[in-house]
């Protein structure tokens, strides 16, 4: 026992730890990941965010450096409090309470005092800033505009979220992610690559070098450049125009599709979301419930597109051959249908065959058009259902499939719709339950772009390009199939000539006729839309939509647009005149209609769009009480 | 003079090298940092290191040149002269990290405290070889009781606690030679009951203790101690676990609680008391089975393991080598361990065989404790891993220690 016992102990001990070891360096798996996260710090390098041009080669959108004041608490020395206070132009109290934060948040890691310096506070700092021990300057990169307009169009950059950090690896915490419009949809262009730096680290988490000579590290790749089909001047001035109004206008190239001006309104300078005041910018928007500014009319409101469906009803008619051309119907102040029912119509020549009734937007030849399209087929459903064939061909009822970040269907109703609103085949129904899609009323709902598209449609007699906003990416085109490949409607170009010939008596003779460009031969359609709220639960009328669509010239259409105009009483009176200052804006160059632009200009609907949370009981389309000089038109649809 | 040569013992020589060696090559890593180009730049730490191993050399030539009897004859005066400098400390000593435990000469500093080790060790063998003394005798126990105790008592106070735990490895020589194995057994039982006090409670303890006794006392069948003698270890068993649950809550400080709980499981406060052998932990459970390659080590690179030049050496063992690599390390200290012990038992001189357990009792307890604190089984005392922790005063000391004893046991056979 005396010789063995030392031998005993020492082969022992040595078992243990033999067993020791292997459980914490093979069994256990947790230390690697453990080391990993102690010694090796990530760092990324993040590129210029691609820079965006309008469709003329104009800048809208580069970077600008911007500047944080950062601290790490640790290398502090003791500092001239008052002098740093002045230079950074904050009260004493607020930089001890962000020295303490930061001192809580980690002596040794850097932390924001100051976010967001511009260039020339930087200027003035940079070189005061060396004395103050522990403070530093980190340079980052901000978008910078160079246009106040299309805020809607461009997007902003945010910092990500939870939820997209969590599904998207490429994003980690604190990174910045585009949204919305071009920012949002070509975020992976525009963007770039962030590149990597993995750096070995000490205990005090202080850099020492690349990890394995940087074998794994990855270099940033810039974003990319792109050109927007926006005409930046025209995006201006339809925002200028629609100041002091709601609604949207959407203006395309007809032989492209491409988006030449996306106005809503109300909007915001895309300036407000960059930098010092980001935050308390985007809350005031954010909570603007009643002008809901970060709200895209033009993509995402969905309005009752009213007279101007009237056109696209003509179109089908023709193609199912249910009407010609020269069929007459008879008007007598309105259409009357079932027992007693009435759809109005407003004074004008009777009976007219289908230019004028385009011309005079009557509503009771369209009531018979309508009628026919649908009775042609055994069933009311057969017929509705050949009817918004016809529709969903126009790229209605469905997503556009633009590459703006968002959108949405707008409305067609089906045989299955009507079906279930009333409850077939318990009850029945007929074309007359669905008159009100005659003239553009009732089930049938569009947003802008959606109706700008089918005005391109029609200005290219049967077909159309998929909307889109990116013209060039670094020079080259575009090349996506969805927007280089035209798409056909169900309607043979031939029917478009009698329609297109209505639309440009519209302009010269019709519910436009006041519109006149001088040298701009225009084919329009007013609209007047009636709409319904809910304040407070209470469903109310409210004075009708102002809706306007056009092409022109008539011949070479250069530009299709959609103009609403919300609350703004009549097709005409605010969506028209609208709709022609921006023909002549993107066609001439110059306004020679000042009488109509300095209209536009003056006159507000905000009055408006305070009547129902006025709380008492207002008039809707009537001007006496608030004292209009101009007097009502006796044609408005 | 060629004879003499033959007849060292050279697989232990190689085994040292190896170790020597191996240690360096870590310490080379621990200490990179990217200033430095040569191996041989003087002022880094693994230039300083290879220094000092460059002159053990040229002491390993100077210990095996002289008279094997050298050693034993002055034992005594070395004795004395060791105490002098370590008590020296206490007027002309420099402190480093809180521990007054250095002489200092220019760049260098010198800790007497690894040579105190080597003088108590030829003293206490020359005072049991001595034909006079008996170590069954009670007052010769407590004679080398002294020796040994006198240097421990010295070191303790200055403060270097993990130094003076060292002593304990003479209880290996002294039981060798025939200290009664009560002493044995009572260690083995005080330990136990610590332990297990510290693990459950003075009250657990009490119960499993009694339950024990009364087992061995009904089935013990031959040369049976009387009841008296059961009822008094189990008397002093539950004595001492209340008075080690006292000490323990009240004498000690906290850091020394901290240590212990952490060993235990208890208490893990990673970023605090816990925070070395956790970061140790991980720099080695890191390594896996091949280890991440000589300073490639993330953890070591990072110095988030404190002191991994010197007492924590074995962590970078285990991060840049692997599981492979530190089972080696571990084969070579036990191999050399048994060796040494082997060695011991075929010395016909009794001081040359005393003085070998000397060595390989001491070379265990710094093992034991070294290695047992830096993978997480036994609590932070800080002293050094033989031959592979940097510092020139621990590895001449070993050296000296190891050397001595090769050169003793060349001369075996002409020691009539």
């Amino acid at each position: 026992m005396r010789k063995v016992l030392l031998y005993i102990i020492v082969i022992t001990s040595g078992i243990i730890f033999l067993a020791r070891l292997f459980y914490l360096q093979v069994m256990d798996d947790s230390f690697v990941g453990l080391s990993e996260n102690n010694a090796i710090k990530v760092v990324y390098d993040y590129p210029q965010r691609g820079f965006i041009f309008d469709r003329n080669g104009e800048l809208l959108v580069s970077n600008q450096p911007s500047y944080d004041v950062m601290v790490i608490p640790r290398n502090l020395k003791p500092f001239d409090t008052t002098e740093l206070c002045n230079i950074l132009s904050i009260s004493t109290e607020q930089l001890v309470e962000r020295l303490d934060k930061a001192k809580i948040y980690s002596p040794r890691l850097p932390s924001v005092v100051i976010p967001q310096l511009t260039k020339g506070e930087y200027a003035y700092l940079a070189e005061k800033m060396r004395k103050y021990e522990g403070f530093y300057i980190q340079k980052r990169s901000l978008r910078d505009y160079y246009t106040e307009h299309g805020a809607n169009v461009l997007g902003y950059i945010t910092e990500v979220n939870q939820r997209i950090v969590n599904e998207n690896s490429y994003y980690l915490s604190g990174d910045l992610i585009g949204r919305q419009g071009i920012e949002g949809y070509y975020e992976e262009l525009l963007r770039g690559v962030k590149g990597v730096k993995y750096i070995q680290k000490d205990r005090f988490n202080r850099d020492i070098g690349p990890y394995k000579e940087g074998i794994y590290d990855t270099l940033p790749k810039k974003g990319k450049d792109i050109k927007i089909t926006i005409d930046s001047e025209l995006q201006q001035y339809g925002e200028l125009l629609m100041e002091n109004k709601r609604g949207g206008i959407v203006a395309i190239e007809p032989a492209t599709g491409e988006i030449l001006a996306m106005v809503t309104a109300p909007n915001y300078d895309p300036a407000d979301l960059v930098g010092r005041k980001r935050s308390e910018n985007f809350t005031k928007l954010w909570l603007d419930s009643i002008n809901n500014p970060l709200y895209d009319r033009g993509l995402l409101a969905e309005y009752p597109p009213g007279s101007p469906f009237k056109t696209i009803n003509a179109l089908i008619a023709l193609q199912e051959g249910v009407v010609n051309t020269g069929d007459r119907f008879s008007c007598n102040g309105g259409y009357f249908y079932g027992r007693g029912r009435k759809m109005g119509c407003h004074a004008h020549a009777s009976p007219l065959d289908m230019v004028p009734g385009i011309a005079q937007s009557c509503n009771a030849y369209f009531a018979n058009v309508y009628r026919r399209i649908i009775e042609k087929y055994p069933t009311p459903q057969g017929g509705v259902d050949a009817w918004a064939g016809h529709l969903k061909s126009f790229g209605l009822g469905n997503y556009l499939g633009s590459d703006l970040s968002t959108g949405r269907p707008g409305k067609i109703p089906t045989s299955e719709y009507y079906n279930k609103i009333y409850d077939y085949p318990t009850y029945k129904w007929f074309s007359t339950a669905t008159l009100s899609n005659a003239i553009g009323q009732g089930e049938v709902l569009m947003t802008p772009i959606q109706l700008a598209n089918m005005t391109a449609a029609i200005a290219n007699r049967g077909w159309f390009y998929t909307p889109h906003i990116l013209k060039e990416v670094e020079g080259s085109p575009l090349k996506e199939e969805e927007f280089t490949q035209k798409k056909y409607t169900t309607i043979d170009p031939e029917h478009f000539e009698p329609v297109v010939e209505g639309m440009h008596q519209v302009y010269k003779a019709g519910t436009a006729a006041a519109l006149q460009i001088p040298g701009i031969e225009i084919a329009g359609k007013t609209g007047t839309a009636e709409n319904f709220t809910k304040v407070d639960g209470k469903r109310m009328q409210l004075t009708d939509h102002s809706i306007f669509i056009a092409f022109a010239p008539v011949d070479n259409p250069k530009i299709a647009i959609a103009v609403f105009v919300e609350n703004g009483y009549w097709g005409g009176r605010y969506a028209g005149r609208i709709a022609g200052l921006m023909i002549e804006k993107y066609i001439k160059g110059e306004i020679t209609r000042k009488d109509m632009e300095d209209w536009i200009l003056k006159n507000s609907l905000k009055d408006e769009y305070m009547k129902p949370y006025s709380g008492e009981p207002f008039l809707i389309n009537d001007g006496k009480k608030y004292g209009w000089v101009e007097k009502k038109p006796k044609r408005i649809n | 003079m060629p004879k003499t040569i033959s007849q060292f013992d050279w697989l232990t020589i190689l085994i040292y090298f190896l170790l020597v060696t191996i240690g360096w090559v870590n310490i080379y890593s621990a200490s990179l940092d990217d200033t430095a180009s040569s191996a041989f730049e003087f002022g880094q730490i693994y230039g300083r290191q290879l220094l000092w191993i460059l002159l053990s050399v040229l002491l390993i030539v100077i210990l095996l040149s002289l008279e094997a009897k050298f050693y034993e004859r002055f034992a005594s005066v070395i004795y004395i002269i060791s105490l002098i400098s370590i008590l020296g400390l206490f007027f002309f000593g420099k402190t480093i990290n809180g521990a007054t435990s250095w002489y200092a000469f220019g760049s260098f500093s010198l800790q007497p405290a690894e040579f105190a080790k080597v003088a108590t060790a030829l003293a206490l063998s020359k005072f049991i070889s001595d034909i006079q003394t008996n170590i069954r005798d009670l007052s010769d126990q407590f004679k080398a009781f002294v020796i040994i105790a006198l240097p421990a008592l010295i070191i303790l106070p200055q403060p270097d606690a993990g130094s003076a735990m060292v002593y304990a490895a003479f209880f290996f020589p002294l039981y060798r030679e025939g200290l009664s194995g009560v002493y044995l057994i009572a260690g083995t039982i005080g330990v136990l009951v610590f332990v297990l006090t510290l693990v459950f409670s003075p009250i657990w303890v009490s119960i499993g203790a009694t339950a024990v006794v009364i087992f061995l006392y009904f089935f013990r069948k031959r040369k049976k101690p009387g009841i008296i003698v059961y009822l008094s270890i189990l008397i002093m068993a539950v004595a001492l676990s209340f008075s080690v649950d006292y000490i323990f809550q009240n004498i000690f400080e906290q850091r020394h609680r901290d240590r212990f709980n952490i060993v235990l499981g208890k208490e893990v406060d990673n970023r605090g008391i816990g925070y070395n052998t956790n970061q140790s932990e991980i720099a080695i459970g890191s390594g896996s089975w091949f280890g991440k390659g000589w300073t490639e080590g993330t953890q070591t690179k990072g110095n988030f393991v404190p002191e991994q030049h010197t007492d924590y050496i074995f962590s970078t063992v285990g991060e840049e080598w692997g599981f492979v690599g530190s089972s080696v390390v571990i084969f070579l200290f036990i191999f050399l361990m048994l060796r040494i012990i082997h060695m011991a038992e075929r010395q016909k001189s009794q001081f040359n065989r005393v003085y070998g357990y000397s060595v390989a009792g001491i070379l265990f307890v710094h093992f034991f404790v070294n290695i047992g604190m830096v993978i997480g089984i036994f609590p932070t005392v800080g002293i050094p891993l033989p031959f592979f922790s940097y510092g020139g005063s621990g590895l001449w000391g070993f050296t000296i220690l190891l050397f001595i004893f090769i050169k003793l046991d060349s001369d075996r056979m002409s020691f009539w």
